[in-house]
């Protein structure tokens, strides 16, 4: 059961009203309330600015605050919009040793790094890693924290940094990719506490008074883009797009040039999706056609001189505003290794650059344009890690605009013969959707938006 | 599977033998294993059925249930299973070392030296194959809590007092086998399959006779023709030439020889009770011999696998040990110490489930075990190392340049030496990476500087392990012409971070565990 | 239960009885359907098994019998427990109930168990339990259990019959209850004996809710997340009946089945492609064993393996643990040197390598370019160039000439 709003709001209404609940919940909560407030975010769905606004209202309210991220680069971006949007506050960004925090989070006045969480005691926010909260000891705890991306947070890492705190505010997306270990965790599988399980899971688990908010719609996602994935990733939870249909746009300045990649990106400015589909074949993971079908799609993309136009005004489609997303590290590389070889910047430290990555690093990412190695493409079988809901949601929902997705035609047969021969753990609640159905539910959709290559 | 390994299994099928996936054995193997083969009785979670052991290969003991539903003969068989294998496990608790350490006072913060006794070996158990420890593992479940005639309230059925120092002992065991990289309890078929391909798939090698059967193909058979063999010969009577190295007995067996046998057993006890003092001495009679039939059917389908876990060892010990073996196998000497001071202390059996810190402070210890053994394999076997280089996590190569270079910055110099490798490598190097020397007498710390795809080089800058000099200490950097490897994996575990007590559980993980209900254990049925 | 699923009337039902030839029809109980979804990719066992064909005896024929048996001391254990759970007039079963359902505490006198008429054939017993389903769901404060009852499932177009354990109404919804002999230890269970266990149960959902939509004259909901709130609908959670720890206590476990309900529909609706892969049959291809006069099959070995043969197959080693055919196939796969033989994943590694002697050619860097294709000779490069490297960091960490 989610605390969910009306869908005969307007879309601003209904996220204006289900954030101020969270925020009552979290800033003001009433005496006998439980101690944690879980708010489930879509993807896009203003979690970010959620989170920012939460910090501010506890910060004015008179309270310090503890910020629990799950990777260094999501601590970096939160100091960053935090100092951005609240220049009074004063920021610690707490880090470890061996990682020095980015330059963006460190440009501001207001905001301060250290290895040590002493020299940050006194200012209003102190923001870091679940891994580097761990280790803090401090005669003080904070009141109020917030945990951010706490669905991709383990719950036994959630068990280390509770006693920081007394009361949290806990913000995720549970449609992403779970956490996982790569040993044996069977014998606790069923545990309200298992340590492998994600930290909301035990939350809820042990403090079955605490219903879930749900942020009701998403301002990432197009109107093309949010039915599709709120019906294949959220069937029981669903949301909708801040968005309608014409509010954004695609212009391309150079003409399509007849070849099958710009047909697609052509479908893909008018529709919101392409599928670029290359003949059926098993192939190695790498595979080389595909790679380049993803390279080829980008250069176009970059060459046609791609206008965004949407709610907040007009800009050009740069390299920074397009993602490839792959499903493992070697095609990541592979397809960086493509673009560069046709003159696409695709390294950040030398200018806006295209990203190339794995589902893994573009969570809570976002980007005009996404171009998609789909993760079965070529594949001889699916296993569960291909077939994991979390990673299709992830690189199917990281566009404001469009999504191109590049695969080798027999996806649809590979999921037919796919055995479903899944073991069950008792006392382990199901994960929906099932990732044979999100898979399936996303390929009929872009079946109407087929391109064939070759 | 890694393509390395699938590489191995490829050549495997082509020269119908087994094939190398090590160059060194990556597991401790004792001097006096304890081998145990333990038989379950089918349709029963944990019913024992028979278990032959010994550390002596000529001379297996077998003990067993002649009835298996029969709870009396249950307990009576765990009594000698445990008075059996309890001295060997006892055997190693006497001989200690001290082991030098410091304590921190939690109050002043002051390190005083303090000694801890440390086992100088440990008991290592060698069973067949995972089902064996998990049968081993219910054993453990089912009679850990049992109440001897010793407890204050023995209840109904008191148990002889091995049975549950017994299931304590397979408990800590079983558990122990579930950290990565430790030998006190190893099942044979996944230490061969750690260390040889065979040409047939991961599922087909967890039987442990057709696994074998790649090392050793009888004259004229590939290893698949002897593994089919292995798997499904049958005798005229029904019955596999190679029976299952268990737990689990083959249904033909238990329909046609164990079944018939245990109901002659069980009328010639019937018979032996309803006797008359003239037929006393008889029906005795027939009970001895209906039990050494009995005690003879299951000796005759366990030896091959007693036979096959010794030759398995066999295979092993050839094997040169990695030397990285003999640190992780004090860790399992303090495992050992650890279980033995807890039984000392009177400590109760451990409880059903782990409480939330106990299960994470175990999750946290495999998952730095893990790490541990990885890194120590590639650093002990090239042929370990070479699936890291495959996957890009490290290159080697020769050095071909050392340019001397410094960082000026600071008050003094430091030195920032470069060192350039040629690789036919490719590492997934992006300048700016972090890399490891493997192999350093210091450890070593780089950063990728640069790479040259066309003239196969890769550039590292040196930053640490050469001293605190401007100038590298000698020997302290590679020369040209030496082969280096270089990881972009560290080489050490990183400490896991530190868990509260039990008792400080905090409320999102439902606060301390209550005092768990001992009773409530007791009270179990055992039928 | 040996059912025939098939009406005579049905020309696909005519074609694949011909297939079978003389042998009794297997029947398409819930095990079987279960069992649809573990390899659904082998065309050769969706054949057979559509055609209720005793795969079981061709194997034996083609000389590789399949290994699986069950003990007999499995099998009293397990009748023993069952019978347990119904002593007492269903005391020991209702007992886990009660505290998972909210049964009354003193129901003994409230719970009716109508007669589903045991001894009556399947259309008959089916028709009883269609109304002793409506009737109990009629009243909402009633508690019924439906002893096994028999229920109908539409499988490619014919009616096949199935048997739950039990079926327990009230409050006008059903809960299916599955009885099973594995032990549920400190609250887990075997997860693949669970999951055999919630597909199962979930083709008797399937039934129950086309049972359902047939009393109240609508069709079944379709797609996968679709909640069915008719009268007598099943709920999608169903009960695991199991003996507790090591003892002979039962205590029950709720399944949330609503993704193995998912599956199943999936599988059935696939069922209905059987069609064309009769149609790519050679002509006459029979699976008859033509037994004699005392039943023993004197089908030619070679001439079985050639009708076996015609229909290909989908072998990965899962299938020596849950097909009668697997050791046959597995031995086929090796002939026919196909990479299959090490395992499912291997494939993903080696792209459109199929073969091991390919694979080690690649290796081995003496692979000719056979295709004039560009891209497809670019994949087998990039395959053969990882498989190279690989070959030779392998030669180079054992000391191997390269």
């Amino acid at each position: 059961m989610t605390v969910g709003m009306t869908a005969d709001q307007a879309p601003g209404a209904a996220a204006d009203a289900a954030v101020a609940a969270i925020l009552e919940a979290a800033v003001r909560p009433v005496p006998g309330a439980p101690r944690g407030v879980v708010v489930d975010s879509p993807p896009g769905a203003g979690k970010s600015t959620l989170v920012v606004r939460a910090a501010r209202e506890l910060v004015a309210s008179g309270e310090r605050l503890m910020i629990v991220a799950q990777t260094n680069s999501q601590v970096d971006d939160l100091v960053d919009r935090l100092a951005t949007k609240g220049p009074d506050l004063t920021i610690g960004r707490l880090h470890a040793g061996d990682s020095r925090p980015a330059p963006e989070a460190l440009r501001h006045a207001g905001v301060t790094a250290s290895e040590k969480v002493a020299d940050l005691l006194e200012h209003d926010v102190v923001v870091s890693t679940a891994a580097k909260w761990q280790w803090v000891r401090t005669e003080a705890p904070w009141r109020h924290a917030i945990v951010d991306e706490a669905y991709q947070m383990r719950s036994d890492a959630l068990l280390a940094v509770a006693r920081l705190f007394e009361r949290a505010l806990f913000v995720g997306d549970p449609g992403q990719l779970d956490p996982f270990t790569v040993v044996g965790t069977d014998q606790w599988a069923g545990l309200s506490y298992d340590p492998s399980s994600s930290a909301v899971v035990t939350l809820l688990a042990h403090n079955p008074a605490i219903r879930p908010h749900r942020l009701p719609v998403s301002w990432r996602l197009p109107a093309s883009a949010a039915p599709l994935i709120s019906s294949a990733f959220y069937p029981y939870t669903p949301f909708r797009a801040g968005t309608g249909p014409g509010e954004r746009r695609l212009e391309a300045a150079v003409r399509a040039d007849g070849t099958p990649v710009d047909a697609a990106i052509d479908e893909a400015v008018e529709s919101g999706w392409a599928l670029l589909e290359l003949p059926a074949r098993h192939t190695v993971r790498t595979d080389p056609q595909a790679v380049a079908a993803v390279a080829a799609v980008v250069r176009r993309l970059l060459d046609r001189g791609l206008t965004a136009h949407s709610e907040q005004g007009t800009a050009p489609v740069e390299p920074g505003r397009i993602a490839v997303g792959t499903a493992h590290r070697d095609q990541a590389a592979a397809v960086r290794q493509a673009l560069v070889a046709l003159g696409v910047p695709v390294d950040a430290a030398e200018g806006p650059a295209v990203t190339v990555d794995t589902a893994n690093r573009l969570q809570g990412r976002e980007y005009d344009v996404t171009v998609v190695l789909h993760p079965l493409s070529g594949r001889p079988d699916a296993t569960a890690f291909h077939l994991e809901t979390g990673r299709l949601c992830v690189l199917a929902s990281r566009h404001r605009h469009a999504c191109i997705v590049v695969a080798r035609a027999g996806i649809a047969e590979l999921l037919d013969e796919h055995p479903s021969t899944e073991p069950v753990q008792l006392g382990v609640a199901v994960k929906f959707p099932d990732g044979w159905e999100a898979n399936h539910a996303v390929l009929a959709h872009l079946s109407a938006h087929r391109v064939p290559l070759g | 599977m890694s393509l390395l390994s699938t590489l191995a299994r490829l050549e495997s099928v082509r020269s119908g033998r087994a094939e190398p996936l090590a160059t060194v054995r990556h597991r401790h193997l004792s001097e006096r294993p304890m081998v145990v083969v333990p038989l379950a009785a089918a349709g029963e979670a944990g019913a024992p059925l028979a278990v032959m052991l010994g550390t002596d290969r000529e001379a297996p003991r077998l003990h067993i249930v002649p009835q298996p539903l029969n709870r009396d003969q249950r307990f009576d068989f765990l009594a000698r299973f445990g008075a059996d294998l309890l001295p060997y496990l006892e055997s190693f608790a006497d001989d200690v070392e001290q082991i030098e350490g410091t304590e921190k006072d939690a109050e002043t913060g002051e390190k005083t030296q303090v000694f801890r006794e440390l086992c100088a070996d440990a008991p290592q158990l060698v069973v067949p194959n995972g089902g064996s420890v998990q049968h081993l593992a219910l054993i453990g479940r089912s009679t850990r809590f049992r109440r001897t005639a010793e407890d204050a309230d023995p209840g109904p059925y008191p148990a002889p007092t091995q049975v549950p120092l017994l299931g304590r002992w397979l408990t800590h065991l079983t558990d122990r086998a579930q950290v990565p990289g430790s030998s006190l309890l190893l099942p044979m078929t996944s230490l061969l399959a750690r260390h040889w391909a065979t040409g047939q798939s991961h599922l087909e090698d967890q039987h442990l006779a057709a696994l074998l059967a790649w090392h050793r193909p009888p004259a004229g058979l590939t290893g698949a023709e002897a593994a089919e063999r292995a798997e499904s010969e049958r005798d005229a009577h029904g019955q596999l030439v190679r029976p299952p190295a268990g737990p689990a007995t083959d249904p033909k067996f238990d329909e046609l020889v164990l079944a018939p046998a245990i109901a002659r057993h069980d009328a010639a006890l019937a018979a032996a009770r309803s006797a008359g003092p003239g037929e006393a001495a008889r029906a005795e009679l027939l009970v001895k011999q209906a039990a050494e039939q009995l005690h003879g059917v299951l000796e005759q389908v366990l030896l091959p696998t007693w036979a096959d876990v010794w030759f398995g060892l066999d295979l092993l010990r050839a094997l040169p040990e990695g030397a990285h073996v003999t640190e992780r196998w004090e860790g399992d000497r303090w495992s050992y110490t650890g279980h033995r001071d807890r039984l000392a202390a009177g400590e109760p059996p451990q409880p059903k489930q782990d409480d939330a810190v106990t299960a994470a402070r175990k999750l946290a210890q495999r998952e730095r075990e893990q790490v541990r053994l990885e890194v120590q394999e590639a650093l002990d076997d090239p042929l370990a190392m070479a699936e890291h280089r495959l996957a890009g996590e490290a290159f080697a190569g020769e050095v071909v340049a050392v340019v001397p270079e410094y960082d000026t910055s600071g008050r003094s110099a430091k030195p920032r030496p470069l060192l350039v490798v040629r690789t036919q490598d490719r590492p997934h190097a992006d300048a700016g990476r972090e890399v490891h020397r493997a192999g350093a007498a210091t450890p070593q710390r780089g950063v990728i500087a640069g790479a040259d795809a066309a003239e196969g080089t890769v550039t590292v800058r040196v930053v640490s392990g050469m001293g605190r000099r401007k100038e590298p200490e000698p020997g302290s950097l590679p020369e040209v012409g030496e082969q280096v490897v270089f990881t972009l994996f560290e080489l050490t575990a990183r400490q896991s971070a530190p868990l509260p007590e039990p008792e400080d559980t905090p409320w999102t993980h439902g606060g301390p565990p209550g005092a768990a209900p001992m009773s409530a254990n007791v009270a179990e049925e055992w039928e | 239960m040996n059912v025939s699923h098939l009406g005579q009337s049905e020309p696909l039902a005519q074609r694949l009885s011909e297939l079978r030839g003389r042998a009794p029809q297997r029947s398409l109980d819930a095990r079987a359907l279960a069992a649809l979804a573990a390899n659904p990719g082998c065309r050769r066992r969706s054949l057979l098994d559509a055609a209720g064909v005793d795969k079981a005896a061709i194997a034996r024929q083609l000389g590789r019998p399949a290994p699986f048996g069950q003990s007999p001391f499995a099998l009293a254990r397990g009748n023993v427990f069952e019978a347990r759970l119904k002593d007492d007039g269903y005391a020991a079963l209702l007992e886990p109930l009660r505290r998972h359902l909210g049964l009354p505490e003193e129901s003994g006198t409230q719970l009716a168990v109508p007669d589903l008429m045991r001894r009556s054939s399947p259309a008959v017993r089916a028709e009883r339990t269609r109304e002793a389903l409506a009737e109990a769901a009629a009243d909402p404060e009633r508690w019924t259990l439906l002893d096994h009852p028999m229920l109908r499932l539409t499988v490619a177009g014919s009616p096949a019959h199935l048997e739950p354990d039990a079926v327990l109404v009230h409050g006008g919804r059903c809960t299916v209850v599955e009885i099973k002999s594995f032990p549920v230890l400190d609250g887990s269970a075997d997860p693949a004996k669970v999951g055999a266990a919630a597909r199962q149960a979930a083709v008797y959902v399937l039934a129950l809710q086309e049972t359902a939509a047939a009393l109240a004259g609508v069709p079944v909901e379709p797609g996968p997340y679709g909640v069915q709130e008719l009268p007598g609908s099943p709920i999608t959670t169903v009960l695991l009946v199991c003996p507790k720890d090591f003892s002979n206590r039962p205590t029950a476990a709720a399944v949330d089945v609503r993704r193995e309900l998912a599956t199943t529909r999936r599988q059935l609706s696939r069922m209905t492609g059987i069609g064309q892969l009769l149609d790519a049959l050679p002509e006459g291809t029979s699976f008859d064993l033509v037994p004699d006069e005392g039943g023993a099959p004197t089908r030619p070995a070679e001439e079985l393996a050639a009708a076996v043969g015609s229909v290909p197959a989908a072998y990965s080693p899962d299938c020596l643990s849950t097909c009668e055919l697997g050791f046959h196939c597995r031995s086929q796969a090796r002939c026919s040197d196909a990479v299959e033989q090490l395992g499912r994943g291997v494939r993903g590694e080696l792209g459109s390598i199929r073969t091991v002697s390919a694979a080690l050619a690649a290796a081995e860097a003496a692979v000719a370019a056979t295709s004039a294709d560009d891209g497809e000779r670019a994949e087998a490069d990039e395959a053969a160039a990882r498989l190279r490297y690989a070959a030779a960091l392998r030669a180079e960490a054992l000391g191997r000439a390269v």
